[in-house]
């Protein structure tokens, strides 16, 4: 194992340097293209600390997404304060929101708090559409300010943060926390005899998973200069974060951006096909989920651990 | 050991602890007194409350009412994380290991801090796991997970938890429960050396010589209440917990083979070889079974009997042949070699939990007329009376021993042909065992019921077999009937 986590980092360091040549040479729509799947990816890894770890289905990862993404736009909208400061707000918004959300919810057993979490996105839809001065209801918010204009720096940035967010959420999985988290996923009956307060521990990975999938939200509508319920609060765009990270390794962090990534960019790629292009990605994640429970890098794992 | 522990005050005291689920009283007015190097025997028939009053201790459960006093504190209705740390370890009867870590670092996550900050592993604490992992005998296999270990490893693992943090009280639920006799010696020596380490200790099993040989004194309870305290060998001379809890002796009545007359045996077994990956878990294993015969397939934990029931019930691959009445069932489903009449009742229960008592029967004899069922139904709620009462409530929320009986009951409701019991005797209470194999006797002798029984209890595996197979290492290595049992292959198992 030692070994291998060592190669594991050694193959994501080549990966990510030579993920950051890539604005020299390729086009701007390639950029585009993985900037969305960078953020993407960190929506993924976010899902992936409170489903592999704390064990805990988050039906509603656009909740947290949506609550980060359009405080950050609406204050920027209605105070012009600068991006960085309104990203910062976002983050802690949908922290604050997490925390409100999973208090009473990681009190209910079972699948009760998964669909605890897909009411909430039901409700913060609404809310968007009901309160359309706010929020640009249903045609969505405009941004005025933008982070930067250059494509190439947009890229850096999102390839950067995807990089740091991994790093900390992969190392939190494997720390003493994750293990209690593991543990507590697993038996929480005999995790609390052992001595652990579990609502404290999953209420961390959620907060944990809130901050991040908020704050990479809210970098996301500032790239995009518009903050949309399609884009960023939508059941189906919460289907595809879940997609990502099973597809990609359940309780493997890093496996999750890289089925961000896939999912994107095969998306992209399959789109002169039109509707077909959903079916195929969707039949391919299916294959995938059936036959590879443990997704690309558990698929990956396992033929290393029998070698 | 009274004179060590006589002269202080007790490590624990439980005052009239009092657990109520609805209308049911599970726990009753329980008082007793925990000294710190003493083991205190809890035993009763099953559903007495002798789980329950350990979880309400440990914070599990949330008692109705009473004191539950550690060093001069009340701690009754903490939850559990605090009353672990002040100083209390529990070893659970069923658990879920981590399966993707190893064995040590199992243990290591019992020694972590419960702290949001603890982001580093800490050497000091390795240290510690592996001297714990050594102390309970695991030290050779501490670098493993725990899914390649055999069953009594597992069951040391969790005494391993339950002690990684030096606990001052220890709560131990039927650790004997499933192991071998040898193993069975082996955890009381381990047991009793937590004791000798000044630790109190509670302790619960029906394996009642065990227990008795274990224990400085014993409680025995009855629907929740206290019977009787004292010495082992007082208490089980009491004419109440003879009564409700020990029972009878279990009698022998073997026919002898030639007394079965078919032509060709009922279920045959011709040389079946069942691989799980390169590992083989059956080799070239042959048995039969002629009609209405009783037979006992023996064997340790790991040799392969659930494997060949399963193999049998069509669960799973085989090479060479398995035929009913002289037909081979390869190519048939499971779920239609069970229609036919060949009836598992698995060691893992599978109940379904989220449904009643009563709805559990019903599905087994989901297939009957009305009038069959309900006759069938009120045949077995005579077999195990506390069923009967028990109708409403949820599958999952038995006890263990009320659990089994649940089991084998909706095993009987499909009123099978050939009946396969898979460690029927698990967690049972003597007096259930007893009242369990009357029902057997009666079954043999007035129905033309066939039936394969694995177990490794021979003590309840013999009165009831016609001939016994015993099974070692994926081969059958004796056959015979179960009188020349203790002296061919005894060993190790009497
Ligand atoms: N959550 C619950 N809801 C309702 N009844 C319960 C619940 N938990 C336990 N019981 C009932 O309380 C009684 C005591 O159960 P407990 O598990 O303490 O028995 P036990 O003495 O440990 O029995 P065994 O020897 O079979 O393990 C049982 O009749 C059981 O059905
Ligand atoms: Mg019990």
């Amino acid at each position: 194992m030692g070994l291998f986590t060592s190669r594991l980092f050694w193959i994501a360091l080549l990966v990510i340097a030579f993920a950051a040549t890539l604005p020299l040479y390729v086009s701007g729509y390639i950029l585009g293209l993985l900037t969305v799947a960078f953020y993407f990816g960190v929506f993924a890894m976010s899902w992936d600390l409170l489903f592999g770890f704390a064990g805990e289905v988050n039906f509603g990862p656009t909740f947290l997404i949506g609550t980060g993404a359009y405080t950050a736009g609406i204050i920027n909208n209605l105070y012009g304060v600068s991006p960085y400061i309104c990203i910062f707000i976002g983050a802690m918004a949908a922290v604050v929101a997490g925390f409100i959300l999973a208090l009473p919810a990681l009190r209910v057993r079972g699948p009760y708090f998964g669909l605890t979490t897909l009411v909430a996105v039901l409700m913060l839809q609404n809310f968007i559409v009901v309160f359309a001065e706010l929020t640009g209801g249903e045609i969505g918010l405009t941004i005025p300010d933008v982070i930067t204009i250059n494509a190439g720096a947009n890229y850096w940035l999102a390839l950067g943060f995807m990089t740091v967010s991994g790093a900390v959420l992969y190392g939190l999985s494997q720390s003493p926390i994750g293990l209690v988290l593991q543990a507590s996923g697993q038996d929480p009956v005999q995790a609390g005899a052992l001595g652990f307060n579990i609502v404290k521990h999953k209420l961390f990975a959620f907060v944990v998973s809130a901050f991040f999938s908020g704050l990479s939200g809210a970098l996301l509508v500032f790239y995009f200069g518009t903050a949309s319920v399609g884009t960023v609060v939508d059941v189906a765009v919460g289907v595809n974060v879940i997609v990502a990270a099973v597809l990609g390794g359940r309780r493997t962090v890093i496996g999750a951006a890289l089925g961000a990534v896939f999912l994107i960019v095969a998306g992209e790629f399959l789109r002169p096909t039109g509707e077909l292009a959903t079916f195929i990605v969707s039949a391919v994640a299916l294959i995938v989920v059936l036959f590879f429970p443990g997704g690309f890098l558990g698929a990956a794992m396992s033929r290393e651990a029998r070698t | 050991m009274d004179a060590v522990s006589g002269n202080f005050a007790p490590t624990l005291e439980v005052r009239g602890l009092t657990k109520r689920f609805g209308g049911l009283t599970a726990v009753k007015n329980l008082s007793f007194d925990l000294r710190a190097g003493e083991i205190f025997g809890l035993i009763g028939p099953n559903g007495s409350g002798k789980s329950t009053a350990m979880k309400s201790i440990m914070g599990i459960e949330r008692p109705t009412s009473g004191e539950v006093i550690f060093q001069g504190q009340n701690v009754a209705g903490l939850p559990a994380h605090k009353i672990a740390r002040q100083g209390f370890g529990m070893v659970f009867q069923h658990s879920r290991p981590l399966n993707r870590q190893t064995v040590l670092e199992n243990i290591m996550v019992a020694l972590l801090p419960d702290s949001l900050l603890a982001l580093f592993h800490d050497r000091a604490l390795i240290e510690r796991a592996e001297a714990i992992a050594e102390r309970v005998g695991l030290g050779a296999v501490m670098r493993r997970k725990p899914p390649t270990l055999p069953f009594a490893d597992l069951r040391r693992l969790e005494l391993a938890k339950a002690i990684a943090r030096d606990p001052k009280v220890v709560l131990v639920d039927e650790p004997f429960a499933g192991l071998t006799l040898a193993e069975v010696g082996t955890f009381s020596e381990l047991i009793a050396g937590f004791r000798d380490e000044g630790r109190a200790v509670l302790l619960v099993d029906h394996n009642v010589k065990s227990v008795a040989a274990l224990v400085d004194r014993v409680l025995a309870m009855y629907l929740g209440e206290e019977i009787c305290t004292g010495a082992a060998s007082d208490v089980m001379k009491n004419e109440t917990v003879r009564r409700v809890y020990l029972g009878g002796a279990i009698e022998t009545s073997a026919r002898p083979e030639t007394s079965f007359h078919d032509k060709e045996p009922l279920l045959q077994v011709e040389n079946v070889n069942v691989f799980y990956g390169k590992a083989q878990a059956l080799e070239n294993v042959s048995i039969h079974v002629h009609k209405s015969e009783f037979v006992s397939v023996v064997g340790l934990n790991g040799a392969g009997k659930t494997t060949l029931f399963n193999a049998i019930s069509g669960l799973l691959p085989y090479t060479g042949a398995i035929k009913r009445g002289g037909e081979p069932l390869r190519g048939t489903s499971a779920a239609k070699i069970a229609r036919d009449g060949i009836v598992q009742c698995p060691e893992s229960r599978e109940l379904f939990g989220e449904m009643t008592v009563r709805e559990n029967l019903d599905l087994g004899g989901y297939h009957l007329a009305d009038d069959v069922r309900d006759k069938q139904i009120e045949w077995l709620f005579e077999l195990f009376p506390i069923l009967r009462e028990r109708q409403s409530q949820l599958a999952q929320t038995l006890s263990g021993g009320e659990q089994q009986m649940l089991a084998i009951g909706r095993a009987l409701m499909m009123q099978p042909k050939i009946l396969i019991l898979d460690e029927p005797t698990l967690g049972l209470a003597p007096v259930i065992l007893e009242q369990l194999s009357k029902a057997l006797e009666r079954l043999r002798q007035t129905s033309s019921i066939t039936m394969l029984l694995g177990e490794q209890n021979v003590t309840f595996a013999l009165p009831h077999a016609d001939r016994v197979y015993v099974l070692e290492h994926a081969r059958i290595v004796w056959e015979g009937d179960p009188a020349r049992f203790a002296a061919e292959a005894g060993e190790g198992y009497l």
